[in-house]
């Protein structure tokens, strides 16, 4: 690695406190995140340590309580709508729960067609416009004639998040955000999903930012872990390092956690 | 489109709702059609005429008679005309001859006279019976017997050399016409009301101009209630705080009374039905509006809006697509609510006064005002405010079974 890559999106001493007064909740403390280009980073911690509050403060859909975000090392400004607009062409995500991130009113065409609009495709012909779609299903492996004029609901939780990936095929961002994208998912697709994530990010050469509970899932697939507990990173580094050599006590008892099948469980401890 | 009606039709709530729904529009389409007097005209000369039919007296002696010979023909018509305080009476001597009480059976026209003329005698007296009391047995002795003569009912005219009566027609016992030979008859399903007027005509304009009121108020409470409501649900921060601070105010002051006040102002000659409906839509907006803006409040956090976000929509456009539809279900139900509501409040302005001035058109608000000043539930006259209840009642069910039939199609996760 001699060659200095490129910072694409930073984060400095952002926090975010939600409620007033007595409620206050600290949801993310003090975090500095740095992600450089082509970089595939986990960002693990259990449930309500601030994982996806971050992933949203990070994709501008919530604004923080302090620090400051970089994106391209300038400032980030997302003030107007159409700052906001030429932001999100830059940076995307996957929801956790696949059921409601669509619209039920609107039909696959329209969810698709949409990403086509951003990506300034509104005036192209109708076959150019369908071949894309075409190509960005066949990609996921899932057939455009057989989701035509279909609503999302009527689909498999899987074929969702492979929709979802299909969509973010169409719109080519520089960073993706993907919250727990499989958690909710079967093990049989999860693989899928995964391996079709990872094809997708050697074909468009994105940063992925992955946010997961699952250690398992972060060594698998990321450069570099951060650990999260309480709204702060308590231990980062490379994948290897942190998951190989943990050193901080929360980092121990996530692995520890992770089910081994080797071995036979241990149900004294349970 | 074609598959959600489709759906809709299939619900059998929405269906039964539609059909009670329709055959009222039908009918306030309809029958002023075919019977076009204005519903306001004075028809009758006294008041709370009953329902029943309405054969021209005059005409029946021109229409040509038939001799019918039917069975208790007699007993019927002595029976119609022997009222309760002659039976009482009846009761009364017979008791004082010395029959026992519990052998009259005053109800039983026959057997009643029959007691009467075997045992009655004028000279008869009891003690403590007056001479004036002696007299009226008699007088009503007469009546009786003048009852069961046969003799038939003599018309007469006047006369104009002489000044005398001249027989022109005589009426048997027996004689009969038939109705449609009769050329004017008048059918009055619902009677008439206080003032002399066809009740079923003033209901059905009146359900009109009710329905009429209903769908405005509804219309412009629930336009105002959404449009602050998803407004100030999505957009939060200082717009949130000054939409609820004109809400919480509006919530605070009692509407019936708002209502009050400003139909008041107005004055009377300037309050239309159509104004009336303005000012109730003006004056119900509040819960409309608190409840869109919750149900918009957990709607905007959700994944599908957030994806809307980052597919680049516009604040008007993800309004429009990605929260009404969730809403609409919702919408539909408190227009529903709305209308009925509006029809409730028209008729609470109305018995105070200060509904629509009374000279154009009638509600029914003012329908049951006219009824309960001129006391027609003490004197027993339900046709004046029963039907006008039952139609009130029926189209707020109708339109409740409609909504819940329309909520299972307008929320795709709720279908089967």
């Amino acid at each position: 690695m001699t060659r200095e890559k490129k910072l694409y999106l930073s984060a400095k001493g952002v926090t975010k406190i939600f409620g007033l007064g007595r409620q206050k909740t600290l949801a993310v403390d003090n975090v500095d995140i740095d992600l450089y280009e082509g970089e595939v980073v986990s960002i693990v911690g259990e449930s309500g340590s601030g994982k996806t509050t971050l992933s949203k403060i990070l994709l501008g859909l919530i604004s923080q309580t302090e620090g400051e975000i970089f994106f391209q090392g300038v400032k980030r400004d997302i003030n107007s709508h159409a700052k906001k607009r030429e932001y999100w062409k830059n940076i995307q995500a996957i929801f956790q729960d696949p059921f409601s991130s669509y619209n039920i009113f609107n039909k696959i065409d329209t969810v698709l067609l949409d990403c086509i609009n951003m990506r300034g495709g509104r005036y192209f012909p109708r076959e150019k416009k369908i071949e894309m779609m075409t190509e960005a299903c066949s990609f996921v492996n899932l057939k455009f004639e057989e989701l035509t004029n279909k609503y999302p609901f009527e689909l498999s939780g899987g074929q969702m998040q492979r929709l979802m990936i299909a969509r973010i095929f169409l719109l080519q961002p520089k960073i993706l955000l993907a919250d727990e994208p499989t958690s909710m998912i079967d093990a049989c697709s999860r693989a899928t999903i995964l391996d079709e994530l990872m094809h997708l990010r050697k074909e468009i050469g994105m940063t992925i930012i992955f946010i997961t509970h699952d250690i398992g899932l972060a060594y698998y697939v990321s450069d570099k872990v951060y650990i999260m507990e309480k709204g702060r990173f308590v231990e980062s580094g490379s994948a290897d390092e942190v998951i190989l050599t943990p050193r901080h006590d929360y980092t121990k008892r996530l692995l520890s956690d992770v089910p081994k099948i080797h071995e036979e469980w241990d149900l004294s401890t349970v | 489109m074609k598959h959600t009606l489709q759906q809709i039709f299939r619900s059998p709530n929405f269906v039964v709702g539609f059909s009670i729904f329709a055959v009222i529009i039908l009918t306030v389409l309809i029958y002023p059609m075919l019977i076009p007097d204005p519903p306001l005209k004075i028809i009758a000369q006294g008041t709370f005429f009953e329902p029943g039919i309405y054969v021209n007296t005059y005409d029946t002696f021109s229409a040509p008679a038939y001799t019918l010979k039917l069975e208790g023909a007699d007993s019927k018509r002595i029976a119609s005309k022997l009222n309760d305080e002659d039976r009482l009476a009846m009761q009364k001597w017979l008791v004082g001859f010395g029959i026992p009480e519990n052998e009259i059976d005053i109800q039983n026209t026959e057997a009643l006279l029959d007691l009467w003329n075997t045992n009655f005698d004028p000279s008869k007296r009891f003690q403590g019976m007056t001479n004036a009391d002696r007299n009226y047995y008699i007088r009503l002795n007469n009546s009786v017997q003048g009852l069961l003569s046969t003799a038939p009912a003599i018309i007469a005219a006047t006369d104009e050399t002489t000044g005398g009566l001249v027989e022109t027609d005589r009426v048997q016992q027996s004689d009969y016409i038939n109705v449609s030979q009769v050329s004017n008859v008048r059918i009055l399903p619902l009677g008439t009301d206080n003032f002399g007027r066809d009740v079923l005509t003033e209901l059905v304009a009146a359900t009109r101009v009710s329905l009429m009121i209903g769908f405005v108020a509804g219309f412009v409470a629930t336009l105002i209630g959404l449009v602050l409501g998803l407004v100030s649900g999505y957009v939060g921060g200082w717009v949130d705080d000054g939409i609820m601070f004109i809400t919480n105010i509006f919530t605070v002051i009692p509407s019936f009374v708002l209502l009050i006040l400003i139909s008041f102002s107005i004055g009377q000659d300037k309050r239309g039905a159509f104004t009336i409906a303005t000012v109730i839509g003006f004056t119900s907006w509040v819960w409309t509006a608190r409840a869109v803006r919750s149900q918009v409040i957990s709607l905007r956090n959700r994944d599908h809006v957030n994806l809307s976000k980052l597919s680049g929509h516009s604040i008007f456009y993800i309004i429009v697509n990605d929260i009404l539809p969730y809403i609409a279900s919702y919408v539909v139900m408190a227009f529903i609510l709305q209308i009925s509501s509006g029809i409730l409040a028209e008729a609470g302005l109305s018995i105070l006064g200060l509904g629509p001035r009374t000279t154009e058109v009638p509600t029914l608000g003012l329908m049951m005002n006219w009824a309960m000043i001129y006391q027609a539930h003490i004197l027993g006259k339900w046709w004046a405010y029963f039907p006008v209840i039952i139609t009130i009642a029926l189209i707020a069910f109708s339109m409740n079974l409609m909504n819940t039939g329309m909520d299972q199609v307008f929320n795709p996760a709720l279908r089967d």
